[in-house]
């Protein structure tokens, strides 16, 4: 017999660090039009498959293919590009206030603009969004206002939420927007339960759970898979593969799994993988979902496959650890550059149309920053009154709260 | 009026609320079919169909976050942690958002639910059935901690839990489910039958959150108790011939402030019992706030009686348990010392 070896722990790393050349070959991406659809009828077990694949629409010509295309028209296509754009620029002039000292936090969502843009457009008012602090796309593709969400950034006197949130931890209700939580995964399985309510109440409104490639390996994220393959629970559990986790790449959450929609299979949940980038992917895949729950066929599980091609946060320096030059080599592209392009190849769109429609988008998000800041930002004020502070922690202030608010001298 | 347990005031409440309002919905594990490994839930399944009280995988995070979900939903969910001991999994989602939604949203979404769980020793569960985890609740704000004694205002505070707008975490002390327990393991227990407080009116009631009730008055020596150490506490001040005035707190958040101040000036001593460990538990706050609010008024340093700062060990649970013997040394020191 011989004596054992001792045994070593497997650390997974990235393939490609600061100085490293990336490499995304082993990146298996079939060609657009390539993956099939399956009816929404069709039994979890028999389209395992599309958890393996990436769903896409649009190819490298601009051109939609594929038993996915044909869900959006040129105008909703127009107005998909605008919702990017605007979002884009939003970030643009919201990371540059940031770094002017207006406010203390911001996060981008370049690259992944796709996601929830496109994806909010295959819902109804009414449904429910449990979103993390990467879905702002959401609230533009849904019309709320932007100088709402800038008031938030910069927590001035006319934050409807009253300076208590970190920047881009929106709230809304009435736009479908569950407020934002800085504990990770925790709004997944809150998903689960609103759609549970729905379903209860025999209303027909679903709810849309999101979550980081990071978090799921939270408990919740399992809470939520498991609440909702048992109650079968009208739910769109959407995982954001961004490809990162603040500096943790996300081999580090996926373990050994192949896919993070392989993770739907010990659930019977359906699941796909989109590729994130394609706004028409993007939409197709979330439209399907949207029917399946609103069929009462229950839960599905979608991996939108993309880049977060900024930092994680403004407190965030991507480049100490991963590759500079990673995002350009990112094999999915730019959402935009790519919706751009496939409304040029149909003929409805133009380079001249692109330019002006971006020098509106410009004027329009400066004048929303402008009338944001009349109301104050962070660091000039004004702010909300320190007297809401101690508003709504109970729906009644209960007689201690009101001590210390006299005591606080408001 | 009736006679009831507490675990039948419990169900009785539940029921009522059910029957009331179409938005309850009762969940946690084994409460549907089978009505509760405490029965506090039996027969609601069959009353109300499984849409309305049904069981729930063994995942206390799910539970408590799923019931979120619910109440932002508009339902009002009333969810059973099958003891405290199993709350730790939630407390995230019980301390970060339900108690915080509300005002992180600026009223947008609220969280009106009801984390019930079953609290307290003296029933053999060991270090993992045992456990009086309410500091850890009482720190947060934005929760309601309620802690009933007896069937009676178990039945009206749980209804008044249920019609709350904000969380209400409602901790029972299991070792009261059945009678009141006065500390003496050895003689038999009374059971609700018995009692005046078993009387229960089958009517809807409700009994305010945040208010105290005096269970004995007296002049000597204020008690402030809650829980099965209201009736230990009772036991003691009997079996040592002291004139103590027993304060049953029943909402330790917002705790009755004035009625604490009101007593403890009358009396000028205050002990204060709980059956949780000693450091930093709910006593060290009561403590504090009769130190601030009674300190010109006090003829003797404040007494805690406590369980010990160890886990609630299986074997010596009679040593942990704080009972009516050190209750009574409590009253010696206070009153003498």
């Amino acid at each position: 017999m011989t004596a054992p070896r001792p045994l070593a722990l497997h650390v997974p790393e990235p393939g490609c660090r600061p100085g490293d050349t990336p490499d995304f070959s082993d990146f298996e991406i079939p060609r657009a039009g390539e993956v099939r659809r399956p009816d929404v009828t069709e039994a979890p077990e028999d389209m395992r498959d599309m958890a393996f694949s990436v769903v896409r629409v649009l190819n490298k010509a601009g051109e939609a293919v594929g038993p996915w295309a044909g869900t959006l028209d040129a105008d909703a296509l127009r107005e998909g590009l605008r919702h990017m754009m605007l979002l884009r620029q939003f970030d643009e002039r919201m990371l540059k206030a940031q770094r002017q000292g207006k406010t203390s936090f911001y996060v981008q969502n370049l690259g992944e603009e796709a996601v929830a843009c496109a994806f909010r457009m295959a819902l109804d008012d009414g449904d429910m969004n449990f979103p993390t602090y990467r879905q702002a796309g959401l609230l533009i593709a849904g019309g709320y206002p932007m100088t709402d969400m800038m008031n938030q950034i910069y927590s001035n006197a006319a934050d409807p939420l009253k300076g208590r949130q970190l920047p881009v931890m929106y709230s809304s209700r009435a736009h479908g927007f569950f407020s934002v939580s800085g504990n990770l995964g925790t709004q997944f399985i809150q998903a689960v339960g609103w759609a549970m309510a729905s379903a209860i109440s025999h209303d027909t409104r679903i709810a849309a759970a999101w979550i980081g490639d990071g978090s799921t390996s939270e408990n919740d994220f399992h809470a939520a898979m498991v609440f909702a393959s048992t109650y079968q629970a009208p739910v769109i559990l959407n995982i954001v593969n961004n490809q990162w986790a603040i500096s943790t790449f996300q081999g580090m959450a996926k373990g050994k799994a192949v896919t993070f929609a392989a993770r739907g299979h010990g659930f019977g949940i359906p699941a796909i993988r989109v590729d994130g980038n394609d706004y028409l992917a993007v939409h197709a895949v979330a439209s399907w979902a949207v029917e399946r729950a609103r069929s009462g066929l229950g839960p599905t599980l979608i991996e939108h496959v993309t880049y977060r091609a900024g930092g994680h946060s403004t407190s965030d320096d991507p480049s100490a650890y991963r590759s500079k030059e990673e995002g350009s080599a990112w094999p999915l592209g730019d959402p935009i550059e790519r919706l751009k392009l496939h409304l040029i190849t149909i003929g409805e769109w133009s380079e001249d149309r692109h330019v002006q429609a971006q020098a509106q988008i410009v004027d329009e998000v400066r004048a929303a920053q402008r009338e944001a800041e009349s109301h104050g930002t962070l660091i000039s004020g004004p702010h909300p009154s320190p007297r809401d502070m101690f508003d709504e922690v109970y729906a009644e202030m209960p007689p201690h709260l009101a001590r210390q608010r006299q005591e606080a001298g408001y | 009026m009736a006679r009831m347990t507490m675990i039948e005031a419990i169900r009785n409440a539940h029921d009522i609320a059910m029957d009331r309002d179409s938005r309850v919905v009762v969940f946690g594990e084994d409460v549907g079919y089978f009505g509760g490994v405490f029965r506090c839930t039996a027969g609601l399944q069959k009353k109300y169909g499984p849409h309305r009280c049904f069981d729930a995988p063994i995942n206390e995070s799910g539970i408590v976050g799923a019931g979120i979900g619910m109440a932002a939903y508009g339902l009002k969910p009333v969810v059973e942690i099958q003891f405290a001991d199993y709350m730790y999994p939630a407390y995230d989602q019980i301390v970060s958002e339900a108690a915080r939604l509300r005002n992180r949203s600026a009223g947008d979404f609220t969280c009106s639910m009801v984390i019930r769980m079953p609290t307290g020793g003296g029933i053999f569960g060991g270090q993992t059935h045992s456990q009086s985890p309410e500091a850890l609740f009482t720190h947060v704000s934005g929760l309601k901690v309620v802690v009933p004694s007896n069937p009676r205002d178990a039945k009206g505070l749980l209804l008044a839990a249920i019609e709350d707008p904000d969380p209400v975490v409602f901790l029972e002390p299991k070792r009261l489910y059945n009678g009141p327990f006065d500390g003496h393991h050895d003689r038999p227990v009374v059971p609700w039958k018995n009692h005046e407080l078993g009387d229960v009116s089958e009517d809807y009631y409700t009994v305010d959150l945040g208010k105290a009730k005096i269970r004995r008055a007296g002049e000597a020596v204020t008690v402030l108790a809650y829980g099965t150490m209201v009736y230990v506490a009772e036991a003691a001040a009997e079996e040592a011939g002291v004139d103590a005035e027993i304060l049953d707190l029943r909402t330790l958040l917002p705790v009755d402030l004035d009625a604490i101040e009101a007593s403890v000036k009358k009396t000028g001593r205050c002990v204060i019992v709980h059956e949780a460990t000693k450091t930093s538990g709910f006593g060290a706050e009561l403590s504090a706030l009769v130190q601030e609010s009674c300190f010109y008024h006090l003829e003797a340093p404040i007494v805690r009686v406590t369980g010990w700062d160890t886990p609630y060990p299986h074997a010596q649970e009679w040593t942990y348990f704080p009972g009516p013997d050190r209750i009574k040394r409590a009253f010696t020191q206070v009153l003498e010392g």
